[in-house]
């Protein structure tokens, strides 16, 4: 018994240390390892807890094996037949019960958070409900409650449970922000998908899809914006305001004919591509073009607007977007929407 | 010629596992144009397209053409052997179930050359594999390809549970049968079970692409996820068919070079047993992130979790056999000696991913891929390295070079680790699995690096192995009846390779490890358990082959039924479904003369015997 409890101490200094290490791993907005919600806390702490267990197993194995691997070597001299022994009914019960308890010990807090997790907030009075429709390869969010639709950047605000419904138009997605929360798969309408998370610091957290769903599913990515509440309410009333179209008239009536055929700004066009509103104040365009005027992650967004614009094809592979060259546009037209678009901000 | 009648499972063996040889190489291949791909972020050596169908191919080719053969060429040239039979129950399905296979595997790999490779991921998920999503002959390939390599898998599978039922030598109870023939026993009744169902799925899947059918397209009341729960119906058990056999090779070559016996018998075959019963209970838990509902995951939790017990049982008492005996250090050892920490890292990995709020995270990274690396190469592949180095000088009479075996065993294990070890960090930072690229400054890029520098290193392990093959086949054939002289089962009483009759007399058994209990009773052969009489064989036939020429032939026009051709000739014979029934009728045709030709064989006489 002593001597097991020695051993413990003597693990616990690596376990901090492995611990650290873990904590370390990754970028804050990205990470699994870096939770910033509740959400991907609770999966964290099981995690930990299966990583702890996990090791314990593994250093046990570990040095059985490295002790009989070398004790045991045969000898040159060694003729003798060692002793065949059946087996030792008491040790077999010994590594079925102590496997037994590990076991059980993993899985009455996964229980609880399985059901913990069910626990969707789509009643919840005071949480936001947001309908996510998974597209080859964009996302696309609906605020019900405020008759808001979006695409690839999702504004939250701090501290409020946020309430998923998830669906798919197309092949299966899945919907995760490793950072906030596990993932959810979209289902095509009929099997629908409700979960929820919160954001507790402001920030902007990437988002992935994680379900193989063609050529570009590496690129379907997006950003989570969680901004304090009085921002939230400020973004949607602006994102309400009319559209804004380009002040050239024939600028604005190509963009018009050719873009909004598929698009929406505003109250203008329809939505069966990403929704452009206010679009000079997203954080990545087509959701992989990061908008960064330090260069570091990114571009400026009038040059990621003209390199999307440009060649759609080039920068996703597969996408359903018509490259706009072939629609009739001139470069010059293609490099003045993308002007307009870049200075298209909400306030 | 030969080669094509053959119906000795001898042979069967050989040709088992050249083809798989085969299909592993490129199966390796696609794997390290991957690995290229992404050593570097944004990295355009691949495009997309050409991704997807590498990933799927990688993933299709490796579990159903690439260890699956090497399983059964194993089993093929052990299992008659160590039970003491002279051949499998029956030898015309064993030919018939090698044939299907490589023509299946065939079939699968003309996409590469036909017009696009699948492209939905090994698993093929409705709807991306519809053909409203996936709009190539691709996945035509991948239904109908599998669909014939399934059939020489099942084939194979009621072959040996029959030949392990019936074929026993006298004295052998269940409860003598060395581990191998166990677990072979016991992946053959999970294939039993298991591989209807992938059949029954993509037949609906084929339908659904070729006949327009709706059974997973919710517009005409299907359900997509109806094809996940089919797909792991099979697919899980279908990792037990594949980790098993390596579990009982692992279970000959430990107590062989450590000179005992192996460590707690009945509680190995009972672990086995629970593991085949629990490997169907668990399927759901590749769906957690479905939205099945709390209640599901929690039980799919729990019963997945129980698999750690009996799977522990196991490897305890592996290191437990080696507890107090006389451990050398063979090739085939260091496999398996390698394989015990190896498969335990997977292993525990494994009881993780089983938690499901965790497996939220895990799900779909490259997590997921590390774990299912570390059980499928670092368990079974290790495990058949074991088992190839190990029967080697009994298949071919020849020893493989122990120098160059300890060569490929550091490099691919050195290798091995460094590939997958750090994807479990890179799925945790937030890696997505099925990535054609990433984008850069997400902390991904070293990790990356180090993993496709391991992959090299693993195909530098196999290139010696494949040197070290041809070494050996020039040199002359004289391994003795127990090269490794510590041999403990049946196989090892008879001369390397084996004679066509494999034993003159039927051994009489009398007890575990049969062999071995003769040897230490200080006898230097088997006490037969029947005098010396004329052996009946069964004869050598090329209808097997041609029955699988005529299921390939349907196939391929069935796949194609649809398809406008530019020529007259070729739309009219393809869409009437002519092709399809030429083939058919060339596979019936050869069961008419199959079951109307009374062939029974031939003998050889006693005489024959002695005068060898
Ligand atoms: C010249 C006119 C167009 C302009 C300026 C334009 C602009 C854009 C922009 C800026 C994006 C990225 C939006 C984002 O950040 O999510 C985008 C994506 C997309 N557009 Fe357009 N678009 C045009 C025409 C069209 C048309 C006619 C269609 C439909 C046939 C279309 C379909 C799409 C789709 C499906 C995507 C999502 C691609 C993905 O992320 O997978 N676009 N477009
Ligand atoms: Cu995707």
């Amino acid at each position: 018994m002593m001597k097991t409890w020695q051993a413990v101490k003597r693990l616990l200094p690596m376990m901090s240390v492995f611990a650290l290490i873990l904590a370390g791993c990754g970028r804050e907005d990205l990470s699994v390892l870096r939770p910033q919600g509740p959400v991907a806390e609770s999966s964290l702490g099981l995690i930990k807890l299966s990583i702890m267990i996990m090791i314990v197993v593994l250093l046990i194995v570990f040095a059985i094996a490295a002790y009989v691997m070398i004790k045991f070597r045969r000898k040159p001299n060694q003729t003798e037949i060692p002793e065949q022994v059946e087996g030792n009914f008491k040790l077999e019960i010994l590594w079925t019960v102590i496997p037994l308890i590990l076991v059980v010990v993993l899985a009455i807090p996964t229980v609880k958070q399985v059901f913990a997790a069910g626990n969707d907030h789509s009643n919840d009075k005071n949480a936001i409900k947001v309908k996510v429709t998974g597209h080859q390869y964009w996302w696309e969010f609906e605020y019900g409650d405020y008759g808001v639709i979006t695409a690839q950047d999702l504004v939250i605000p701090t501290g409020k449970d946020i309430a998923f419904e998830l669906i798919t138009k197309d092949v299966l997605h899945s919907f995760w922000v490793p950072s906030l929360s596990g993932k959810i798969d979209t289902n095509p309408a009929g099997t629908i998908n409700r979960f929820s998370f919160s954001a507790q610091k402001e920030g902007v957290y990437r988002g992935k899809c994680a379900e193989l769903c063609g050529p570009s599913h590496g690129f379907m990515e997006f950003k989570v914006k969680a901004v304090s509440n009085e921002e939230f309410e400020k973004w949607i009333e602006s994102r309400k305001a009319p559209a804004v179209l380009p002040e050239d008239p024939a600028l604005a009536k190509t963009f018009k004919d050719q873009c909004l055929q598929c698009h929406a700004v505003g109250d203008q066009g329809i939505a069966n591509a990403p929704d452009l509103t206010g679009i000079g104040s997203r954080e990545a365009i087509a959701g992989i073009l990061i908008n960064d005027d330090t260069r570091e992650d990114g571009a400026p967004i009038e040059e990621n607007l003209k390199t999307w614009l440009h060649d759609p094809q080039s920068v996703k592979p597969g996408n359903l977007m018509p490259n706009p060259k072939d629609l009739g546009l001139s470069d010059v037209e293609i490099d003045s929407i993308a002007e307009y678009l870049a200075n298209y901000k909400l306030d | 010629m030969d080669w094509i009648t053959t119906v000795d499972h001898k042979k069967i063996a050989i040709l088992y596992l050249w083809a798989g040889g085969l299909f592993f190489g490129i199966g390796g291949l696609e794997a390290i144009l991957i690995r290229i791909q992404l050593i570097k972020p944004m990295n355009d050596f691949l495009d997309a397209q050409t991704f997807n169908e590498l990933i799927t191919m990688h993933g299709t080719t490796m579990i159903f053409l690439g260890v699956m053969p090497v399983i059964f060429a194993l089993m093929n040239a052990v299992i008659p052997l160590q039970i003491g039979a002279r051949d499998v129950a029956f030898p015309f399905l064993n030919a018939l179930g090698f044939w299907t296979f490589l023509f299946g595997g065939i079939l699968l790999n003309l996409s590469w050359i036909m017009g696009g490779a699948p492209d939905a991921g090994w698993t093929s998920y409705a709807p991306l594999s519809s053909s409203t999503y996936s709009t190539t002959h691709g996945v035509d390939f991948y239904t109908i390809g599998l669909q014939i390599a399934g059939l020489g898998t099942l084939i194979g599978g009621i072959n040996f549970l029959a030949t392990i039922i019936t074929m026993r030598a006298p004295g052998m109870s269940y409860m003598r049968m060395p581990m191998f023939a166990w677990t072979t026993f016991i992946t053959s009744a999970i294939i039993l079970f298991a591989f209807p169902a992938i059949t029954v799925g993509l037949v609906l899947l084929t339908f659904d692409r070729i006949l327009g059918a709706n059974f997973f397209e919710v517009g005409g009341g299907g359900s997509p996820v109806l094809w996940q729960h089919i797909f792991w119906i099979f697919g899980h058990p279908e990792v037990y068919i594949l980790i098993l056999p390596a579990f009982g090779i692992i279970s000959e070559v430990i107590p062989t070079f450590s000179r005992k016996r192996l460590f707690g018998y009945s509680s190995m075959v009972f672990a086995t047993i629970l593991i085949a019963f629990l490997g169907f209970m668990v399927w759901a838990h590749h769906m957690f992130t479905t939205g099945l509902g709390p209640v599901a995951n929690a039980l799919f939790s729990v019963s997945t979790m129980l698999i750690a017990v009996p799977t522990g049982i196991k490897i305890f008492n592996w290191l437990f056999t080696m507890w107090g005996g006389q451990v050398r250090f063979t090739t085939p050892n260091l496999f398996a000696a390698g394989f015990i920490p190896t498969f335990t890292m997977g292993g525990v990995t494994g009881v993780m991913l089983a938690s499901a709020p965790a497996d939220f995270q895990f799900h779909d990274t490259y997590f997921v891929v590390a774990h299912f690396h570390y059980v499928i190469v670092g368990g079974l592949v290790l495990g058949l390295f074991a088992g190839l180095h190990y029967w080697w000088p009994k298949m071919f009479g020849r020893m493989l070079s122990e120098s160059l075996g300890k060569w490929t065993f550091w490099t691919f294990i050195i290798g091995f680790h460094m590939t997958f070890f750090v994807q479990h960090f890179l799925g945790l930072m937030g890696m997505q699995r099925r990535v054609f690229t990433y984008l850069p400054n997400q902390q991904f890029d070293l990790l990356n690096l180090v993993s496709t520098i391991g992959a090299f290193l693993m195909g530098v392990g196999m290139i010696i192995f494949l040197i070290n093959i041809y070494l050996t086949s020039r040199k002359p054939a004289d391994a003795s009846n127990d090269p490794w002289e510590d041999g403990r089962t049946l196989e090892w009483t008879i001369p390397s390779p084996p004679p066509e009759y494999n034993f003159k007399q039927t051994p009489l058994v009398r007890g575990i490890d049969a062999f071995w209990k003769e040897k230490t009773a200080g006898h230097t052969a088997m006490t037969p358990a029947e005098p010396v009489g004329s052996i009946h064989m069964p004869s050598a036939t090329a209808i097997p082959f041609v029955m699988s020429v005529g299921i390939f032939i349907a196939g391929l026009g069935f796949m194609f039924s649809r398809d406008e051709f530019g020529n007259a000739l070729m739309s009219f014979l393809f869409n009437n479904y002519i092709v399809t029934a030429i083939g058919l009728l060339i596979t019936f045709g050869a069961m008419l003369i199959r079951s109307l030709y009374d062939d029974h064989g031939w003998h050889i006489e006693p005489e024959e015997l002695e005068g060898r």
